[in-house]
């Protein structure tokens, strides 16, 4: 028996794939689950009916698919031209940190109408910076993005904790660190009596100008093609660190706008627990959309469905809502599981390879 | 002043040996050509099942021995995927960094706030009477004299027996290592498992020795820290050994601001210098290091097929 290359692809790949993701994901929950001495499908039909089972459920899950979706196309975008983004975390930080200066200390020189276009710029802008040094870094001297994107995480996070620790915390907050409530001209507006807020609009907005970017574009054609080969691409006379440099700072901007929905639209301040890994959240996103713009919001919805699932159960069963995390990983695993199935095929006997 | 640097150094050391023991399995599963990202993860998890071992049979060896099992569990995982199923590499070590850091963070949330058992100071006899050194370097807990003879045997394995120069044949081009009759697939299974056992012992090491007890998210980041020691050592175990010297070091300088209360450089500016200067680290590597990918094993990163 051995493993061997397929020649024609298998047919509806795509649904294949996420059904199969999916699968492995809910099994390694499920042993999960029962290593811990609880009925699995007692769990998901709590994760499920939490989740999908109410209106405010739905409500909860679509709020979830905001960050999720920004962070997610931060990720396809830089993967498109092979770069990893794994640092959307701290881009997503500093888009809360951005937008927060603009909300606090910007917003009573600006007229009230201004406050909010201020907010998301200064979120895009503060991302699409931070994000600029692991890409100089990558130009100038070769330096695995991977790794500064991810170490950048940290200290992201660090001087987010020393503002509202330090300089930014509200005074008036007896105990709790965290930054003054944001003035109510900051704030999103908000659908019905939901937490959905305008960011669901620009992120899907920011979907829609991505895929259009990437697919009519002259700048997205020349990003896919360094995607494909950055060689092909040098020889083809592409400037590509200035595509490493547009491409992060698009990607950052993306995950800054998470950052800026999420403290503009949903904390109005900036304290611990803004930023409950939407970041790697995006790149299971990024993964299971195949890099496609257009699809990310969709799977923002599946992997909202999770999280969502995750917090009802910690509510309702008193479980660490870390099963999130974990059923994240397993999808991913079972995404590359389901892509290994429909590469290669297993063989009996003896014979070449790659038929 | 002679007593704040022997403090000081005896931290650094102490504050090293978590980055140090994944550092040199992630350079065995990188000689091999097999990128492992995961390692955060096996880190993570290793200290929550060493944690609990701890605390239900309150024997530190037997509990790192479970919290190393558990690093290799997951480092099977990444085997197979990586090695097996050809899956991207990349992307499969995250996976196991995210899965890993869930399933400590879930199953670990029982035994958050137990005290468990750990590793006392031991002093080395002899040894720890030489003067200065004897203080700071065996004085230390026995998973530190574990680490000192775990890096020259590993250097000594990897350079100087058969066993290393299959590794790094296989690492450096394994089509010709597989005409050789080396058995990749065998060699990297057994690198990628080596460097989850020690991954794990690096976590034990946070949870039964540095900081007794589970918390999660505990290894703030050293198994990335670890990754990045790798690249720095050139994917060499003895400098690896010293890039996590270079934490350590660190860290220790944040205990003794914290210790002494002096606001020399602010805490928050402390609390970043680790991952800034890995980062600058890195950079000088690339600048100053030898010319193109370095010592990178040529197959790093690229699954082989057998034609």
């Amino acid at each position: 028996m051995r493993i061997v290359r397929r020649t024609r692809p298998i047919r509806y790949k795509a649904l294949v794939t996420a059904l199969l993701a999916v699968g492995f994901a809910l099994a390694a929950g499920a042993l999960v689950f029962a290593g811990q001495g609880v009925n699995p499908l007692e769990a998901y039909a709590v994760m499920v009916s939490g989740a999908l089972g109410s209106l405010n459920g739905l409500a909860e899950v679509a709020v979830k698919a905001v960050p999720l979706t920004l962070t997610g196309l931060s990720v396809a975008v830089a993967a498109t031209m092979l770069l990893w983004n794994i640092g959307a975390e701290g881009q997503f930080v500093w888009g809360a940190i951005g937008a927060g200066w603009a909300a606090l200390y910007l917003s009573p020189f600006l007229p009230t109408a201004l406050v909010i276009p201020a907010c998301l710029l200064c979120g895009a802008l503060a991302g699409a910076l931070w994000a600029m040094i692991p890409a100089a870094l990558r130009v100038r001297y070769g330096v695995s993005e991977i790794l500064t994107t991810l170490l950048l995480n940290y200290v992201a996070i660090i001087f987010m904790e020393h503002l509202y620790f330090g300089p930014w915390r509200d005074p008036m907050a007896f105990g709790f660190p965290g930054t003054p409530t944001f003035p109510e001209a900051s704030w999103l507006p908000r659908l019905g009596k939901t937490r959905l807020h305008l960011g669901a609009l620009v992120a899907v907005l920011a979907a829609a100008g991505l895929h259009l970017l990437l697919a009519r574009t002259k700048w997205g054609y020349r990003i896919r093609v360094t995607g494909r080969s950055g060689q092909a691409a040098r020889y083809a006379g592409m400037n590509t660190s200035r595509q490493t440099y547009a491409v992060m700072a698009t990607a950052g901007a993306l995950a800054g706008l998470a950052g800026m929905g999420e403290v503009c639209g949903i904390h109005y301040l900036i304290r611990e627990g803004i930023n409950p890994g939407y970041g790697y959240d995006g790149i299971i996103v990024a993964c299971l959309a195949g890099l496609r713009p257009a699809l990310v919001p969709v799977y923002a919805v599946v992997l909202g469905t999770f999280l969502i699932g995750a917090d009802r159960l910690q509510s309702a069963m008193q479980l660490p809502s870390s099963i999130g995390l974990v059923l994240e990983g397993a999808l991913l695993l079972g995404l590359l599981a389901a892509e290994a199935v429909t590469r290669f095929r297993i063989a009996s006997g003896k014979g070449d390879d790659n038929v | 002043m002679f007593e704040d640097i022997i403090f000081i150094a005896t931290i650094a050391i102490k504050s090293s040996i978590a980055v140090l023991f994944a550092a040199v399995g992630e350079v065995f599963a990188e000689r091999s050509g097999v990128l492992n990202l995961g390692v955060e993860g096996m880190m993570l998890t290793g200290a929550m099942v060493g944690a609990a071992a701890g605390i239900a049979w309150g024997d530190p060896w037997l509990a790192a021995g479970c919290g190393m099992l558990a690093g290799a569990a997951l480092a099977a995982v990444h085997a197979f995927f990586a090695i097996n199923l050809k899956a991207d590499q990349t992307l499969s070590g995250l996976a196991i960094a995210i899965f890993g850091a869930g399933l400590a963070g879930f199953l670990g949330r029982a035994i958050i706030g137990e005290r468990g058992v750990r590793f006392g100071l031991e002093a080395l006899p002899v040894l720890s009477d030489i003067p200065v050194l004897g203080g700071i370097f065996f004085k230390q807990n026995a998973l530190a004299y574990v680490a000192y003879i775990l890096v020259p045997l590993t250097a000594w394995m990897l350079f100087r027996t058969r066993l290393g120069l299959k590794i790094r044949a296989v690492g450096e081009d394994a089509p010709a290592a597989d005409a050789m009759g080396v058995n990749v697939t065998l060699v990297r299974w057994g690198c990628v498992l080596f460097g989850g056992l020690l991954a794990g012992l690096g976590g034990c090491y946070l949870s039964l020795a540095y900081t007794p007890g589970w918390k999660d998210g505990m290894t703030m980041g050293q198994g990335w820290i670890a990754i990045a020691m790798v690249i720095f050592s050139g994917w060499r175990p003895g400098r690896a050994a010293l890039g996590a010297l270079l934490f350590g070091a660190l860290a220790a300088l944040q205990w003794n601001f914290e210790a002494n209360g002096s606001e020399l450089i602010p805490a928050w500016i402390l609390k970043m210098l680790p991952y800034v200067l890995t980062i600058v680290v890195l950079v000088l590597v690339k600048r100053f290091g030898t010319s193109g990918r370095g010592n990178a094993p040529s197959a790093l990163g690229i699954p082989f097929h057998r034609m």
